[in-house]
């Protein structure tokens, strides 16, 4: 049974909505959190375990450097306090996927503290508070097998791959975010977007949501307009795309207003959100009850970053997605809304890559955005994952500013490219896709179209200009799309005495 | 008869097969027959594989007739504490949840016997998950005391201490958390050190309580112990709480066995009250005893030593119940209840409740109820504040003295069965160990005489400040010394002997 939801419009002159945000990030370091096993994704189930990771009796953890200068780097991004001196901690919990039976953390002594993040919608900025950044292992990958639900309750039987556990984690946690009104959904997901892009820009994490290197768990609770009190707050997990966390936020407002409304209480618990239906339900009750028992991790010392190493990598940061956008925006001449199309695609990257490849701006970006973004939409695809590269594009605009090539041919191009035929410049020779530039054979071919065409060609010989542009077509047609259109045009309006 | 070979030190044994005169096989066959002679009386060993250990006999003694120069315990058998891992071994930390369980690595200790030469002759009892003062903890059922069969050999490390008296190894492992070498070795009439922790690496312990367990080692001398010390001893990459600093010159202090103008401190709060008349008395002649040897010895109080007991009794089993939560049944050990119908988490309760004995549930309920929320910072923030409390009395005494000393246990061994449904009694066995624990200082126990009441061993207790470890041995060493000179020979020489059966 669903839930009754109030219309979106109705609760928000009603409620006003404070947002959570919880981001678990997987940084990309060879090695894991606690020992040296590799962490490369999709590796056969238990081939990346030692006694560590498998929590074997007597085995210790030590801390990985590359992934203490990572979260250190997300921190200075995220424009933190790095602190001087903290301890991991445990958290204690039976599950089998966990192999110690408790997961090694952070508490109430977080590496990175008190930062912000601004975020744009719609022409405003935002600025998110960062509560704290800490660092934390992963868990293993359990997989219920049979069953309704794909959960452990009522499984026949369950497999437990291990690869995963071990793996750095860094957690992200955002103050309560207020003020956003009917904005908070586009606020909650712009604020997504933009940590992914921060993160993957300093390189520490490949931030991919549907591998899920990248996860949100959304807080969102409701207060009525007016009042100084918050309402109490709900958690929804499995939110995997930046788009879920748009519609998370949505539905969860029209969820406990429509809740509140009918008199009833808003329920302190965990939900599950369901892509399919963009709905959330309610989790376990149980987990209200869990008391995890914190307290510092014995096996590992304090964490006491010296300043000049924090300094160091301060200095480090690569330029960040905001300043970047500043810049591009600048560079290539773009409005506001331009840009906006250019993010949400994901493109950025792709087209600044173009560019470098020695493409100008303008036609790097209308073949990203146009012909290659429908592609991928095609193919249920990311911009970034099309089998072709922005070298590549860069060759096929080269080929149309020498005038080998058109555009219509040029499609034929990128097809053959992303067909897996090559290079552009193996596809254009093995299709023999090339501009008839040779004047006599193009001549040839028009008298030859004008002749078959005698009443549209008496139609433009008595001034109808126009209708030129069937025997354009026809002339295409002749040769395959390779004429030199505007060439032909101009051969027939002359041959026709109409120029 | 057994080789008269048992009855050597490692030290002498070191010797005699580095100079050619017997074989490691030799000497390792010599104490496999001892074993098999007593160790159903003593029962020090869980586990004894004659050919393991005889093929790593055989391969020191090739590696020494190939003309590699090898360490100063090469082929010397050990006995090995059964909670440390083995690859080629099986590791059961005492208890039924890990029965038959081989670890598919080595601890570091482990390795660096291995790398020593040391030949690994078998794996010694223990208090299940080293939690307890007799051995009456294993799951397998306690340890024999060699001066009296009806007695304790302390614990948890009773089998280690157990082996070394009965002449089975001449050295042993041991872990220490609370006392757990020192107290057996004291009543067990041997030598027996617990390392500044942080000196000897935890990886591969199967841990109880991670930030008091210390690897440590015994021997029948001082000196033996020394040099087990610096096989094992020193810094791991592989555990973060490892000090990565020179092992302290113990061997060198061993032999060196002088306390001339060495300041001692007794410390008030640990005698007196509460300690055995026959325990007190051979302590203080062991103390006048230092006086006479150019010591200079001064009263010292640590008002907080007092706290010791209930501020160990909270933090030891708070990390327990992590550590050990583990043990679980999913991945490896024993299982119970998986029918195919059970949840995991059903199977995880049941292989827990028949797999832990009482003292190891007694300790996780203790430390989960001192972790939970409300309640942490009463019992655990509060003795972790102890714990700040006990170091700096430490300090203040170590401003005024080089060393501190005082009866390594309250009472002598005592009879198996006595304790076992006493906790408080049986906690109270390591009163005068803890605090060592607790600050993370170098501590060690040395035979100092007889009680008179009952003819039992008493040790006298050396502490000294983190990474002092080189001044405990120098202390022992001269007490030993001393009272070698006057007993004419090694306490042990005078506990009784062991009927040997016939193999």
């Amino acid at each position: 049974m669903s839930a009754a939801l109030m219309p979106y419009e109705e609760a928000l002159a009603k409620y006003e909505p404070v947002l959570g945000v919880e981001t678990h990030i997987e940084l990309g370091t060879a090695s894991k959190m606690f020992c040296g096993c590799p962490t490369t994704f999709g590796a056969p189930p238990n081939t990346q375990v030692c006694p560590v990771c498998l929590g074997l009796p007597g085995s210790l953890p030590v801390a990985n450097k590359a992934a203490i200068e990572g979260i250190i780097k997300i921190g200075l991004a995220l424009n933190c306090t790095i602190v001087e001196w903290c301890r991991f901690a445990r958290k204690n919990y039976f599950y089998p996927d966990m192999p110690k039976n408790f997961q090694i953390s952070q508490y109430d002594e977080p590496l990175c503290v008190d930062g912000h993040l601004d975020v744009e919608v719609d022409g405003e900025t935002y600025r998110i508070g960062i509560e704290r950044v800490h660092m934390e292992e992963d868990t293993g990958k359990s997989l219920h097998v049979g069953g309704a639900t794909g959960r452990i309750h009522g499984a026949d039987y369950s497999l437990v791959d291990y690869n995963r556990a071990g793996i750095p984690l860094v957690e992200i946690v955002t103050k309560p975010i207020t003020g956003t009104g009917d904005k908070a959904p586009l606020v909650a997901r712009a604020y997504a977007t933009e940590l992914r892009e921060l993160v993957r820009a300093l390189g520490v994490s490949d931030v991919r949501m549907e591998e899920g290197s990248m996860r949100c768990d959304i807080n969102v609770s409701l207060a009525p307009r007016g009042s100084a009190e918050w309402g109490t707050r709900t958690e929804t997990k499995n939110v995997n795309s930046l788009r879920s966390v748009e519609r998370a936020v949505r539905h969860e407002i029209e969820r406990q207003a429509a809740v509140l409304e009918s008199g009833g209480t808003v329920v302190q618990e965990t939900r599950h959100f369901h892509e399919d239906t963009g709905t959330t339900t309610s989790g376990r009750s149980k987990e209200e009850a869990q008391d995890y028992r914190y307290f510092p991790e014995p096996d590992l010392v304090p964490i006491a970053p010296s300043r000049e190493w924090v300094e160091e990598l301060r200095a480090s940061l690569p330029e960040l997605p905001a300043a970047r956008r500043r810049r591009v925006q600048a560079e290539w001449g773009l409005t506001d809304l331009e840009l906006r199309d250019v993010v949400n695609a994901g493109a950025l990257d792709l087209i600044e890559d173009t560019v470098k490849a020695g493409c100008a701006p303008a036609p790097a970006r209308k073949w990203w955005m146009n012909e290659l973004s429908r592609r991928a939409a095609e193919q249920g695809v990311e911009l970034s994952d099309l089998p072709i590269t922005p070298r590549q594009v860069a060759r096929i605009q080269a080929l149309i500013d020498e005038g080998s090539l058109n555009d219509k041919l040029a499609r034929q191009v990128f097809e053959g490219v992303l067909a897996g035929e090559g290079d552009p410049d193996q596809v254009v020779a093995a299709r023999g896709l090339k501009i008839v530039s040779d004047e006599g054979e193009l001549s040839a071919i028009v008298d030859q179209v004008i002749a078959d065409n005698a009443e549209v060609a008496e139609k433009v010989r008595s001034g109808k200009v126009a209708a030129a542009g069937a025997l354009v077509g026809a002339v295409m047609k002749a040769t395959r799309g390779q004429a030199d259109a505007a060439r032909a045009r101009e051969l027939i309006l002359e041959k026709l005495g109409a120029s | 008869m057994s080789s008269e070979l048992t009855r050597r030190t490692a030290a002498e044994l070191a010797e005699l097969i580095a100079s050619g005169q017997v074989s490691a096989v030799e000497v390792t066959q010599a104490h496999l027959d001892r074993i098999a002679a007593v160790d159903g009386q003593v029962k020090a060993f869980l586990h004894v594989d004659a050919e393991t250990a005889l093929a790593q006999a055989r391969a020191v003694d090739e590696r020494r007739a190939a003309g590699e120069r090898l360490g100063p315990l090469a082929g010397v058998p050990v006995a090995h504490k059964d909670v440390f891992t083995t690859a080629d071994m099986p590791t059961t930390a005492g208890s039924k949840i890990l029965e038959g369980w081989r670890p598919p690595y080595d601890a570091t200790v482990t390795a660096r016997l291995r790398e020593a030469g040391l030949v690994i002759i078998g794996k010694t009892n223990l208090d299940e998950f080293a939690m307890g003062s007799s051995t009456e903890n294993s799951a397998f059922g306690p340890s024999h005391n060699p001066w009296d069969l009806s007695r304790v050999p302390g614990g948890s490390s009773g089998g280690s201490s157990a082996a070394v008296a009965a002449y089975e190894a001449p050295l042993a492992t041991g872990t220490d958390t609370g006392g757990s070498i020192r107290q057996p070795a004291a009543v067990t009439g041997i030598v027996g050190a617990k390392p500044t922790y942080g000196g000897s690496s935890r990886y591969g312990l199967i841990a109880f309580a991670s930030s008091l367990d210390t690897p440590g080692p015994f021997g029948r001398t001082v000196l033996d112990a020394a040099l087990l010390h610096e096989a094992f001893s020193g810094h791991d990459p592989l555990d973060s709480t490892s000090i990565d600093r020179p092992v302290p010159p113990v061997v060198e202090a061993a032999r060196r066995a002088d306390v001339a103008g060495l300041r001692v401190g007794v410390v008030k709060e640990l005698g007196g009250e509460g300690y055995q008349p026959g325990v007190q008395a051979r302590f203080n002649e062991a103390v006048e005893l230092l006086e006479s040897l150019g010591a200079k010895v001064a009263e010292v109080s640590c008002p907080h030593f007092t706290y010791a007991l209930p501020a160990y009794y909270l933090i030891a089993p708070s990390e327990c119940s992590s550590n050990l939560a583990r043990f679980d049944a999913m991945r490896y050990g024993l299982r119970v209840g998986d029918d195919g119908v059970r949840s995991a988490e059903e199977v995880m309760a049941l292989t827990r409740a028949q797999g832990f004995g009482a003292e190891v549930k007694r300790r996780i309920m203790l430390g989960t109820y001192a972790l939970s929320s409300g309640y942490y910072d009463a019992y655990y923030g509060k003795a972790q504040q102890v714990r700040t409390l006990i170091i700096r009395d430490f300090e203040a005494a170590f401003e005024q003295v080089d060393v501190l000393v005082s009866p390594t246990t309250p009472t002598t061994a005592f009879p198996i069965g006595d304790r076992v449904d006493d906790p408080m009694a049986m906690y109270l066995a390591d009163l005068a160990t803890i605090p060592s624990n607790l600050a993370g200082n170098a501590a060690i126990s040395v035979p100092c005489g007889l009680a008179d009441e009952d003819g039992l061993p008493v040790g006298l207790q050396v502490m000294a400040p983190p990474l002092a470890d080189d001044r405990v041995y120098r202390v022992a060493a001269a007490v030993e010394k001393a009272l070698q000179d006057r007993w004419g020979g090694p306490l042990l020489a005078k506990a009784p002997e062991l009927v040997e059966v016939d193999r």
